[in-house]
């Protein structure tokens, strides 16, 4: 049984009410950091956790703290990236759906932290009925002196609003969250400068993931020291994984990094194997814009090592044999799956979700789209496989915002693994548009 | 000063400026293209990735080279900093794929737009693109839009530089018109269909680097490389009154801001020389105009006589000389 430290009392029945979290120890760290601790002890204490981003980028967030410019009198920003809007990836929903008080208490060390008296949850659009809960949820930690002036009695004050997204997935893109919170078209900026300088309203921001604000409490909970003590060399501590496709049994676990993919996917703890008893064709082990792993380099990586969960082993032989663990959003494809619909369906996702700001995303996208859906649909060539790589090459590092690259790699990836089943949807096109197994209702050649 | 190498030819520049701006003070072949960035504009650039450069080292202190290429618009320079432009092959990949993809969906309607002959779009692809297509899909398109009776817009031509967004930001008291839409169906318009009626709004036609916005006072009456440009001046009330008249004989065709060799706006007793509507659009009488000579037009425009020449003919047995 892996130890949870941010799901422990997500079964509790009212663990979403002020006093039930209570009773269970929450809060605790609020009290800790802000009667015991400086700032800046703080901050310590979560780089030295190694604490990454879980956001997908992996980028680790007490570095990122420490990147914040503290210019005299000017206010300093902390936002939480609540528009989770990846496919495959549903985790922050569940944490603030049953855990809000979580999230709240993460965000007052965090703003604590990093000297912020207003933070803002940016919350994606559809997530309407969780605003609701979040809302109501900061609503009882102003009534009880959590959020508000003085909190405690410690002279530091905190506002925290929540401010709902238009329903982009760009917006999750931290410069262009900035851009939409402040009321305009949800663009990415261009970096530099960054946000750590010149965030919202040119104020120094900081943009955290729900989980990455959410897993401050436990580090500040049980000491840095404690917390380094689980997951493997790199990886630190436990992750929220949203599994879904073809498993057993999908849904939101939290895993101790370091457990093996083999052991996640067939054990009964967790997925419990692939459905009706079927084989296993495909992972996308972070969401949908990390690259795909064929069968063979999903339990072992390409030198035969056990592959693990955890941000290293998933990455390991870099993109010819790895993956990465993103946002953890764990895509399970059985053997009857297509892969050349499933990667038209992703970049009908991103050519859907492109701002539309710099040319080779926005062309890009748009035309890897059209060519995906010929060669889905039995209108393919031989020259459009190459031609997809070569759009790939074109757009990836080439564009404002990483939104090109998460593009392009899932693309890339089905290729450079999946190629015959690409030339088989050209040589066999009338079979190939059969083989979508009845989903095929709604789609015109 | 900072010292920075661009393609092997080092200069001197003032701390702040951008690599594109550096280079553009050396001048030449070794000028990135730019499609969306207006030095004029604030804020402009960095959205048509036309001016990637590779940057080889990133200053004398930290003299690692920048993993990606860099929009050259934007990046500032560093002491010691050395930059690839077209000594770099990966830069000029990086170029022709941002050529390909501009051109994508582009109607390449030129022989019926008023565009042609001095369109930025044109120059890019005559410069970095190839000679086909490898685009088979049905191009986008978008339903025509009214915006006013001086300005037409075509947004099939339209590239998404924003140019015109800033301007009417920064020029006029009340823009009406911005991006809608995400993605390839992003589009310039007007959210409810309304006129573009600002007196500097006129301004949007010399800053659109393709023909998706064109002065409906000249569309169809000639070609500009007919017409003869001439500088001319008046006194206005309302802007500076500097401009560049079009003549056909005696008339006058269309009058456009005076752009120098980037296409930008000329900046003249200390202000960008941007026109009002009235100089724009009703002073077609040559007695409304003092005339000063003819003007020079030195780069993008087939007006220049002789810009139109491969750059190595000797390699390329397509060109008139060789074909006889």
């Amino acid at each position: 049984m892996g130890r949870k430290l941010l799901l422990e009392h997500a079964d509790v029945p009212g663990i979403e009410t002020f006093d039930v979290y209570r009773k269970h120890g929450g809060y605790r760290s609020v009290e800790k950091a802000l009667k015991t601790m400086s700032p800046e002890e703080v901050v310590e204490e979560v780089k030295t956790a190694t604490l990454k981003g879980r956001g997908g980028a992996g980028f680790p967030a007490g570095m990122k703290w420490s990147f914040i410019a503290k210019p005299e009198g000017v206010p300093r920003y902390l936002l939480c990236n609540a528009d989770e809007s990846e496919p495959g990836t549903f985790k922050d929903r569940y944490l603030m759906q049953y855990i809000p008080h979580l999230l709240i208490e993460g965000m007052i060390v965090s703003s604590y932290a990093l000297g912020a008296n207003q933070a803002y949850i940016y919350i994606r659009g559809e997530y309407m009925f969780v605003l609701r809960i979040v809302e109501k949820a900061i609503a009882e930690a102003y009534e009880k002196g959590f959020l508000g002036k003085n909190i405690l009695g410690s002279g530091f004050d905190l506002d925290l609003s929540i401010a709902p997204g238009g329903g982009a997935y760009i917006c999750g893109e931290e410069t262009a969250l900035i851009e939409s919170l402040e009321g305009k078209r949800g663009n990415p900026r261009m970096k530099p400068p960054f946000p750590a300088v010149q965030g919202l309203w040119q104020c120094p921001t900081v943009v955290n993931n729900v989980e990455t604000l959410a897993t401050v409490v436990p580090i500040i909970n049980m000491t840095a020291a404690e917390y380094t003590k689980i997951g493997t060399e790199q990886s630190k501590g436990t992750k929220l994984i949203s599994a879904g496709g073809n498993v057993e049994r999908g849904g939101v676990y939290e895993i101790e990094l370091g457990l093996s993919v083999e052991e996640f996917i067939y054990g009964d703890e967790w997925c419990r194997g692939i459905k009706n008893g079927k084989k296993m064709k495909a992972l996308v082990p972070g969401g949908s814009s990390v690259p795909i792993l064929p069968a063979h380099l999903i339990t072992t990586t390409a030198n035969g090592d056990t592959r693990l969960m955890s941000y290293e082993s998933l990455s390991d032989g870099g993109f010819a044999s790895g993956s990465m663990l993103g946002s953890g959003g764990f895509i399970v494809f059985d053997e009857d799956q297509c892969i050349v619909r499933n990667t038209w369906n992703f970049a009908r996702f991103y050519a859907h979700e492109s701002c539309g700001q710099c040319s080779p995303c926005r062309e890009g996208t748009g035309w890897m789209e059209k060519v995906l859906h010929r060669i889905e649909t039995g209108r393919g060539n031989m020259r459009d496989i190459d031609l997809l790589a070569d759009i790939n090459k074109k757009i990836e590092g080439n564009t404002i915002c990483p939104l090109g690259d998460a593009a392009a790699w899932p693309v890339a990836a089905a290729i450079r693994h999946f190629r015959e089943e690409f030339e088989w949807h050209v040589t066999n096109p009338e079979e190939a548009v059969k083989r979508n197994y009845g989903m095929l209702k709604g789609v015109t050649a | 000063m900072v010292k920075v190498t661009i393609d092997g030819i080092e200069i001197e520049v003032e701390e702040g400026t951008t690599i594109l701006n550096a280079a553009r003070q050396v001048g030449g072949d070794i000028v990135p293209p730019a499609m969306c960035y207006y030095s004029k504009l604030e804020g402009s650039g960095g959205k048509c990735r036309t001016c990637l450069v590779e940057v080889a080292a990133g200053s004398e202190r930290d003299p690692r080279p920048m993993p990606k290429l860099m929009v050259s618009c934007s990046t500032q320079v560093q002491h010691g900093m050395v930059v690839k432009n077209l000594t770099s092959d990966r830069v000029k990949e990086a170029r022709a794929g941002v050529t390909e993809f501009l051109l994508a969906n582009h109607p390449l309607d030129c022989p019926v737009c008023d565009q042609a002959g001095e369109c930025h779009l044109q120059d890019l692809g005559f410069e970095n693109g190839k000679e086909g297509t490898r685009f088979e899909e049905d191009k986008r398109t978008f339903a025509p839009r009214d915006i006013g009776d001086k300005i037409k817009l075509h947004m099939n031509r339209c590239i998404l530089c924003y140019r015109c967004v800033y301007t009417a930001n920064q020029l006029t008291n009340k823009r009406v018109h911005g991006v809608l839409n995400r993605g390839d169906h992003a589009e310039i318009s007007t959210y409810i269909e309304k006129a573009l009626d600002n007196e500097f709004i006129g301004n949007v036609i010399d800053v659109c680097p393709v023909g998706a916005l064109t002065d409906k006072t000249f569309r169809f009456k000639s070609r500009v490389w007919f017409l003869k440009p001439m500088n001319a001046h008046r006194d206005c009330p309302t802007c500076q009154g500097i401009a560049t008249v079009w003549m056909f004989g005696n008339e006058i065709q269309r009058v456009t801001g005076r752009k120098d060799a980037y296409g930008e706006i000329e900046t003249h007793n200390g202000k960008t020389a941007w026109l009002c509507n009235t100089c724009r659009f009703e002073s077609k009488d040559v007695a409304q105009w003092t005339i000063e000579g003819p003007r020079v037009i030195n780069r993008h425009s087939v007006i220049s006589q002789g810009h139109y020449v491969l750059k190595n003919p000797l390699e390329d047995k397509n060109t008139v000389k060789n074909l006889k």
